[in-house]
């Protein structure tokens, strides 16, 4: 690990005047100690901002207030967020370990980086994430966790290609409910909204959201819940528990009887960002809750989707899981 | 003829594991721990630094900066490192290793160096200023895409002499029922929890090390040899090692690094592996191709049995892994036919990994079974029946003990075996498709020279010290547990010593011969000892027991006695006391009879899997695992039943889990963390029901017991493989089956 300098502050506006040059904020560390131990991140101050308050969260039927530092298994747990928002509970509950999950932070949990290999070991030579301008290892490498939806690819030597995925849970369901995020920097505070909070790689692949440098998150916000009674969060995964999805879904649905009122879909594992298709919610809304809807909302979802020679199978997996979760969600809730 | 095997006898037990309670207060030391004997602030930590290309030579290594760095005390390259004299290939891989002595590059991650530094944050800070620049040749990374290139074995080993494929053909071609499918088993690391690690420090010419391995004796030997220091001035300790599956047995780069920089700074120097080093320099199990044809009458009588295996080699050392050998030893045929080859890749050198040959030969061998069974329209267990291997197929031995079909019926019937529908897809709960599978275990029994060490103490407790490893397995219980049988004590009351190179000789703790090896010594050691407490009683005057002849005299339960009134006696405390208050030792060797060429000694294993496949994610959940073994004596209840639950939780890792990506352009692995690197959580694990039979084999050794450190993997995954199957009617022949294999199937 490189050597930093570690600085406490007690409040965000302390955190905000505190963050220098090539510094970074400190919450969980449970991805950012990572990369730096490989050597991928090398902040030259680590700000600890476990220590600034913004810990709480607020959450009924009207909407939810959550702090940027509250813990993954405080808010998967909350009362508020399980009884209203069940969506976001079982999307935290699916990633991780519970280890993890204790220690992650709500603002780190949108600020978690890739998990693409080429990105994470420093001695592959491409990664237009990493080293900008490098060229993508990943394109014509093993990329079976990659990106089959939104993705930049100019071949392997473009400074603009990258496949890599968006390995989070809570940030799919936060997509689906249409969650905003309040940010404050030097200039103030501002509100964006999830979906635009995280870029796909475009011709940047080195910048992952809109965050800008010297800007902290102060928490999410959650629109009045409509999915209470109908949601469900279905991660296709290589194994039971702790790890990343190959494929996830979040789906909630507003009923009114048999039919769709309204809808929030998005998958994971599948672009750069959750990938959030207003395309499939329109194919939801105001038809039936049958299988053929369901069908119908799952190949727009996919509509554009392009694999490569080990991820292929995603477009077809997440198909399935598009349909399977929207079942599901018609049907009720998960059983916490 | 079957001849009776004599009733199970068991060794008393222990409460628990002898060394358990150590191990949970965290009081049990591993190697990477120690602090002592030499000054704690001595120490000094290194960094290995290793290659990023696959092939090719180093041209240069500016180490400049890093030599400069905060906390850093030396940096050996393959330009200023000690010359070494070349060694010859030591056990118990015939490994010859060299460290730093070219610039050869061979492989990615290949060590080339190590930064040694006062702190390991500042060691790797300075590992990562160097600046490496290679003259890069291509490298051979496509395996797959290179079978053809496959070559013999410079030793051939187990493959037999003659082999006729004309005749091979021939029953092919006639036969009423055929199977002829090619099954991949991927690459594999150990991953022991406990990374490897050494401490090594030297007083003038004695070098001294702690090191995680599996094998002291060879660890002494190989540093000896590669040093150039005499074997006497070579001391290993290693109490307690945190697994290590065969990447342990061998003595690997950076023990020598480490004992290197060691006399290069004149301190005590520690190198422990970053979990993402285990990927590479530290062994793992080679990919394989088995290309399987099986050829039955439609009585289900297999005529032909032919596995021709073509494996991933290092250009560095050959490795073989023997994944026919399951197909020589399990079923009577009348032909049976293995070859096999090997391709050289830049790729690090292969090693032993549990089970090795037998785990990926079960894994497809097995499932080539069950798709004949489904041809013959028979039961798989009926075939395997009808197919049973009275003697040794392999080479016409009888077997020292075989009770394989006790297993197959005990299991069969407490799984529910006759609940299967052999229709695949049939039984269906909700969104789950469920299924049944089977496959058999098998695991040979091995068996090394080995001598223990036993005294009697003043205060009555026993030592008892061997030269052997416990990787967790219970080596320590079940040297108390001989022990205290054979005295006649509880095994709580021995003082077990193990893990230091000044003990007697045992082998490497692989193939699963520990328990075979070393109990009996412990068990030759304690018959000495009782010869050697009841002279010196004889001899005492004030003996009650004084001038009996030794033949009329025993030493039990913690006192000497005339076996014909065994209240003349006395404790052997009292014995002691009188007698100088020293202890009173005994050594003791044990070693493989004669049978071991004329009779085959072989475990064997029923394994029964239910799973449930999810339709739209195609995730697979093994629900249970039920499985009966004969591997002769159990020794002990706990830590062997746990043996064996710990294999099939391997197992079920090896059908769902594990595989090391590597990429094709670069030969490095890609997901080398525990994150990526997938091996099944507490969640894929279901209900694991085992039994055994306990029947001792004791023409196998005096305590009936053969090793169960390595079958319960073997059959596991054919097993949940076969299951898959049942459950959704995809074939799946390319390990381990993952959800988008089973829907692109």
């Amino acid at each position: 690990m490189n050597p930093f300098a570690y600085s406490r502050v007690d409040a965000p506006d302390a955190a905000i005047h505190a963050l220098l040059q090539n510094a970074k904020f400190l919450g969980g560390g449970t991805n950012l100690v990572d990369l730096m131990k490989y050597g991928v991140e090398r902040p030259s101050t680590l700000v600890d901002i476990n220590h600034i308050g913004l810990d709480k969260v607020q959450a009924d039927a009207n909407g939810a207030t959550i702090g940027a530092l509250v813990r993954n298994s405080d808010l998967a747990n909350d009362p508020g967020i399980v009884a209203n928002y069940p969506l976001l509970s079982h999307a935290l509950l699916s990633g991780a370990s519970a280890q993890l999950r204790n220690r992650a932070t709500t603002g780190g949990n949108l600020m978690q980086r890739t998990r693409c290999y080429y990105f994470m070991d420093t001695a592959f030579p491409a990664c237009n994430k990493r080293k900008p301008g490098s060229g993508c290892a990943a394109l014509k490498g093993f990329n079976r966790i990659h990106a089959i939806l939104g993705q930049s690819d100019e071949g392997s030597t473009s400074p603009h290609t990258c496949i890599a995925t968006n390995p989070s849970d809570m940030n799919v369901a936060l997509y689906a409910l249409d969650a905003k995020v309040e940010v404050h920097g030097p200039k103030g505070k501002r509100t964006i909204p999830v979906r635009d909070f995280h870029r796909l790689p475009g011709d940047h692949p080195e910048q992952d959201t809109l965050l800008r440098p010297d800007e902290l998150i102060l928490s999410v916000t959650l629109p009045a819940a409509k999915f209470a009674k109908n949601s469900w969060y279905l991660k296709a995964r290589d194994r039971q528990s702790y790890a990343f999805a190959l494929v996830s879904v979040a789906a909630g649905l507003e009923m009114d009887g048999d039919r769709i009122k309204t809808a929030g879909l998005a998958l994971g594992g599948v672009a750069h960002k959750p990938w959030r298709s207003a395309e499939a919610e329109h194919a939801l809304e105001g038809k039936p809750a049958t299988e053929e809807t369901f069908e119908k909302a799952a190949d727009a979802a996919l509509a554009g989707a392009k694999g490569y020679e080990h991820n292929a199978f995603k477009v077809e997996l997440a198909k399935q899981c598009v349909v399977r979760a929207l079942m599901q969600a018609s049907k009720g809730v998960q059983a916490s | 003829m079957m001849q009776a095997d004599p009733k199970p006898t068991q060794p008393p037990q222990t409460p628990y594991r002898y060394d358990g309670v150590l191990k949970v207060t965290g009081k049990a030391k591993y190697a990477a721990e120690f602090s002592e004997p030499f000054p704690k602030g001595d120490l000094l930590y290194a960094y290995m630094l290793q290659a990023t290309v696959p092939a090719g030579t180093i041209a240069a290594m500016d180490t400049k900066a890093a030599t400069r760095a905060s906390g850093v005390v030396a940096v050996l390259t393959p330009f200023n490192a000690p010359k070494l004299p070349v060694g010859k290939p030591q056990p118990p891989g015939k490994r010859s290793l060299t460290v730093l002595q070219d610039n050869n590059v061979s492989y990615n991650g290949q060590p080339i160096g190590v930064v040694i530094a006062k702190s390991l944050p500042e060691a790797i800070h300075a590992a990562r200023m160097i600046k490496v620049t290679y003259n890069e040749t291509p490298a051979k990374l496509d395996f797959m895409g290179r079978l053809g290139e496959g070559h013999a074995p410079k030793n051939p080993g187990k493959d037999p002499a003659s082999q006729s494929r004309a005749d091979a053909d021939a029953a092919f071609a006639s036969a009423a029922v055929t199977v002829d499918n090619t099954y991949v088993t991927p690459i594999q690391n150990h991953n022991p929890m406990e990374p490897h690690g050494t401490i090594a420090w030297w007083n003038g010419e004695k070098l001294n090390v702690y090191d995680a391995t599996q094998y002291i004796t060879g660890d002494k030997m190989t540093l000896a040899r590669i040093l150039n220091v005499a074997l006497d001035n070579v001391h290993v300790q290693d109490p307690y090692v945190g697994g290590g599956f065969g990447s342990k047995g061998s003595t690997w780069s950076h023990v020598i690094l480490a004992a290197m920089a060691a006399k290069i700074v004149q301190k005590p120097v520690k190198l422990v592996l970053e979990r993402e080093q285990m990927f590479g320099p530290v062994g793992y199990r080679p990919t394989t191709v088995n290309h399987i044809k099986l050829a039955a009458g439609s009585d289900g009588k297999l005529t032909l049995v032919q596995q021709d295996v073509t494996m991933s080699a290092s250009v560095l050392e050959e490795f073989v892994e023997h994944s026919e050998l399951p197909a020589r030893k399990l079923y009577a045929s009348k032909q049976i036919i293995t070859t096999t080859k090997l391709v050289d890749c830049n790729y690090g050198v292969a090693t032993f990994m549990r089970a090795p040959g037998e785990a990926p030969g079960t894994a497809v061998f097995e499932i080539a079974m069950d798709e004949l069974a489904e041809r013959l329209k028979m039961d798989p267990v009926q075939l395997r029946l009808l197919n049973y291997a009275e003697r040794d197929p392999s080479e016409d031995k009888p077997w020292t003990s075989k009770h394989l079909r006790e297993c197959y019926a005990q299991a069969a019937g407490r799984f529910g075996w006759s609940k299967r529908n052999a229709t695949p897809g049939q039984m269906v709960e909700g969104n789950k498709l469920i299924g049944y599978g089977f496959g058999t275990a098998t695991y040979p029994a091995n068996r090394s020279a080995a001598m223990a060490k036993v005294s009697y103490l003043p205060s009555g407790r026993v030592f008892v010290g061997s030269g052997t490893q416990d990787l967790g397995t219970g080596m320590y219980t079940v040297m108390a547990q001989t022990a205290a049988a054979n005295l006649g004590l509880d095994p709580m009351q021995m003082d077990v010593k193990l893990g230091d190179s000044t003990l007697p000789k045992a082998p490497v703790s692989g193939g699963s011969q520990s328990t075979a090896s070393v109990g009996p010594a412990v068990d030759t050691a304690c018959i000495q000892l009782r010869l050697k407490v009841a002279g010196v009683a004889l001899s005492d005057k004030q003996s009650p027991v004084y001038g009996a002849k030794d033949t009329d005299v025993d030493v039990m339960h913690g006192r000497v006695f005339l076996k014909s009134n065994q209240t003349k006696g006395e404790s052997v405390t009292s014995l002691i006391a009188r007698n100088g208050n020293v202890p009173i030792e005994a050594e003791g060797s044990a070693e493989p009879g004669e049978d071991k060429s004329s009779m085959t000694s072989q475990s064997f294993g029923a394994v029964f899997a239910e799973v449930a496949v999810d339709k739209d994610t195609h995730m697979v959940e093994v629900r249970r695992v039920v499985a009966t073994y004969d591997i002769g004596t159990l020794v002990n209840d706990k830590t062997g039943i746990n043996q064996l639950e710990g294999g099939i939780t391997w197992g079920v890792s090896f059908a769902l889990h594990e595989e090391a990506h590597i990429d094709l352009r670069y030969g490095r692995t890609v997901n080398e963390s525990l994150a990526e690197y997938h091996v099944p959580v507490n969640a894929d694990i279901g209900t694991i029901d085992v039994t055994v039979l306990n029947i001792p084999d004791t023409k196998f050794n005096p305590l009936g017991a053969r090793g169960i450190g390595e079958i319960g993997i073997t059959g596991a995954a054919a097993a949940v493989a076969n299951a898959i199957y049942n459950a959704t009617g995809k074939r799946v022949r390319h390990y381990p089956i993952t959800p988008d294999k089973i829907m692109m199937a």
